[in-house]
């Protein structure tokens, strides 16, 4: 298997194959020796030549973080031969969602469907554990839709608003 | 003694007097709220009520329904943990009414230390050391500045029902004493429906250090030492320790002493905590007290030896304090943190979510209060505490080194937790040579915005991070099993926990 792999931005080549008693494992054209114990899920214990780590692997919403020891790794694999990550690059361009960080109340609306917004604009305001977080507008352009309301609940990853 | 005590109450509190009250042979009744029905205080207790919906003014506030399952479980007793009811006099005397026993001071001990101002008035009489200022409620612009002119600033201004910080400004000059005062007053009033402020003179840099009394019904009222929690954030603390280290035996024991009378002054019964601050000459002023268990009375037993909640059953039930001033002593030292469901990446705002990996450490010296478990979802309406991890160990360097240890092996995945708050705090050098203060914390979180990024990451971690994403990626995780040799050739190991898989299907669909 050959992978693209993404850790905190920086990319890697990896090829990894099942090999007699390990993987048989290359970072970047580089040979290394790899044997790897599945703890439990989520939980690696990893030896690479006889250093010993414990790598904990975590999904948070979209995201995906895997630990090495106490440092967090924003990560991400990709099959280069998968046409479906070829096309993600295109991303940045067109519609944004906003979404709920977390689960919580919406408190406030600050703008209405058709309003132009700046970068970093306060959209609404979504309240968890009596503590009251801004919802941001990743780009500069125009509130498209505005799926929340005042008042109503919302859960972790649930669209807000779409900024065009 | 009672053989059943119903706990008002949720969290890792609830859970840590439920085993108090298994340990000395009590039933435990758990009441939850509409959103508490998987906690882990339910799971744990021997009987549980549902008292309603998540807001608390509906559930862990609702007196009539707390004093209903009282009635209905037949509990004798009520312990109310720590907020919520804890320092409610109404509540305390609704039990007293309802024939249950307040497993806590009299209402008429909290009225006394309820409101700062009158808490002040009692403590004057009672000779305590007090911050120069008023002990009443300030009638005027004119009368506050004619003050702050005879105590000198910068001064502070403080609601007299207050706590939390809410209703507090800092005052450095005269010019802006006005508007200041309005500030706090239309915040108390606000905050605690009654606007009276009154001012004290600014102790610059102090310290926050707290004395724990327990006093019986008999008349016997003792100190247990103190704590260190001049580590706060916004007012609130986040790591305390025990004993503090500036104070040394002599001073131990005055303002043990003080606390004492401080509690005898309000007739107090069962455990409560003195607050101090202390100067940087080491004078120290009675600030408030407590008139409940304290989130950090674990880093009090392990020094002591004691378990306070015991102690609070006993004393409730009627029984003498089974020791003497002279009995007690410390040993060792011991600190708390206290994991928050936060997230130190926006500015530490709560991160209620399911735990989707809970890894909890363990060994010499560590002691774990938890109130989570892996597969629950912290709900967003409460306190966001998740847990408190004590280090203990024979000095303080040692309590420090574990407790680091223990850190690292502390995971909670799935919710944004403030454990590298504590890294970064026990590897700080003034911390580890206990130059603390109350503003030691905002100090630490305005330099991290210099330091952060570069935070202990390697170019070697990231090259094993690619190489564990690629195995995870490889495995299939979500598929695999645990305990499987993640390597080539382990087809007949995944066998019998397909098997089971299978089997455990079958089982559901009969």
């Amino acid at each position: 298997m050959v992978y693209d792999v993404t850790i905190d931005g920086k990319s890697y080549r990896l090829e990894l194959e099942r090999a007699e008693g390990g993987w048989a494992c290359r970072l970047d054209g580089r040979e290394i020796e790899v044997d790897a114990v599945l703890a439990r899920p989520d939980v690696l214990s990893l030896r690479i030549g006889n250093k010993a780590y414990e790598i904990k692997s975590e999904h948070v919403g979209s995201d995906w973080h895997v630990w090495v020891g106490s440092a967090r790794f924003a990560s991400e694999v990709r099959d280069p031969r998968s046409l479906r990550s070829r096309a993600r690059a295109a991303d940045d361009q067109g519609p944004k969602k906003l979404t709920a960080p977390m689960p919580g109340k919406v408190v406030r609306v600050l703008v209405k469907e058709g309003d132009e917004v700046e970068a970093g604009a306060g959209v609404l305001v979504v309240e968890a554990m009596k503590m009251q977080n801004e919802i941001k507008s990743p780009k500069k352009g125009t509130i498209q839709k505005m799926l929340a309301a005042e008042g109503v609940a919302v859960n972790a990853g649930d669209v807000l608003a779409i900024v065009e | 003694m009672f053989k059943k005590i119903l706990i008002a109450n949720r969290g890792e509190i609830a859970v840590r007097v439920i085993r108090a009250c298994h340990e000395m042979g009590i039933a435990a009744v758990a009441v939850y709220s509409d959103v508490d029905r998987a906690a882990l205080h339910v799971r744990k207790a021997d009987e549980a009520y549902a008292i309603g919906a998540a807001a608390a003014a509906e559930s862990y506030l609702n007196i009539g329904k707390i004093l209903e399952v009282a009635r209905r479980s037949g509990a004798e007793a009520i312990h109310p943990g720590y907020g919520f009811l804890s320092e409610n006099a109404r509540f305390a005397q609704a039990c007293v009414d309802a024939g249950v026993k307040f497993i806590g001071p009299t209402a008429a001990a909290m009225d006394a230390m309820g409101s700062k101002t009158r808490a002040r008035q009692a403590m004057e009489r009672a000779g305590v050391p007090l911050v120069p200022g008023t002990s009443r409620g300030l009638e005027s612009i004119q009368q506050a500045e004619e003050v702050a002119a005879r105590i000198g600033y910068p001064v502070m201004l403080k609601a007299a029902a207050g706590g939390g910080g809410k209703g507090m400004r800092l005052v450095h000059a005269p010019d802006q004493l006005k508007s200041s005062l309005e500030a706090a007053g239309s915040e108390a009033e606000r905050s605690f429906g009654d606007s009276e402020v009154y001012i004290e003179k600014a102790i610059v840099n102090p310290r926050h250090v707290e004395m724990q009394v327990l006093a019986d019904e008999h008349g016997n009222t003792l100190y247990l030492g103190e704590r260190e929690c001049s580590l706060q954030r916004r007012h609130q603390k986040v790591l305390e320790e025990a004993p503090s280290p500036i104070v040394d035996a002599d001073m131990r024991r005055r303002m043990g002493e003080v606390a004492v009378r401080v509690a005898q002054a309000a007739n107090y019964t069962n455990a409560g905590t003195v607050e101090f601050l202390v100067d940087q000459q080491k004078n120290f002023y009675f600030l408030e007290m407590n008139t409940r268990l304290q989130v950090e009375h674990p880093v009090t037993e392990l020094v002591t030896g004691l378990d306070l909640v015991h102690l609070q059953i006993r004393i409730a039930a009627g029984e003498k304090l089974p020791f003497m001033q002279e009995e007690v002593s410390i040993r060792g030292h011991a600190m708390e943190c206290r994991i928050y469901a936060e997230d130190p990446d926006n500015n530490y705002f709560p991160s209620p979510g399911k735990i989707t990996l809970l890894l909890a450490p363990s060994g010499p010296g560590i002691r774990r209060d938890s109130g989570m478990y892996e597969g629950w979802t912290v709900p967003m309406d409460y306190d966001p505490l998740l847990a408190k991890l004590i280090g203990y160990g024979t000095d303080r360097e040692q309590a420090i080194a574990r407790l680091t240890r223990a850190l690292s092996e502390y995971f909670v995945g799935g919710i944004k937790t403030n454990i590298s708050l504590f890294r970064r705090i026990l590897s700080d050098a003034d911390f580890r040579a206990a130059k603390l203060d109350t503003g030691f914390l905002d100090r630490l979180l305005k330099q991290k915005q210099d330091g952060e990024k570069a935070d202990q990451k390697e170019d070697a971690q990231a090259q094993v991070a690619a190489i564990a994403a690629g195995i995870f990626a490889g495995l299939g995780v979500s598929a695999a099993a645990a305990g499987e040799r993640a390597n080539g050739g382990s087809e007949e190991k995944v066998q019998p926990a397909a098997r089971w898989k299978s089997a455990s299907r079958r089982e559901a669909l009969r």
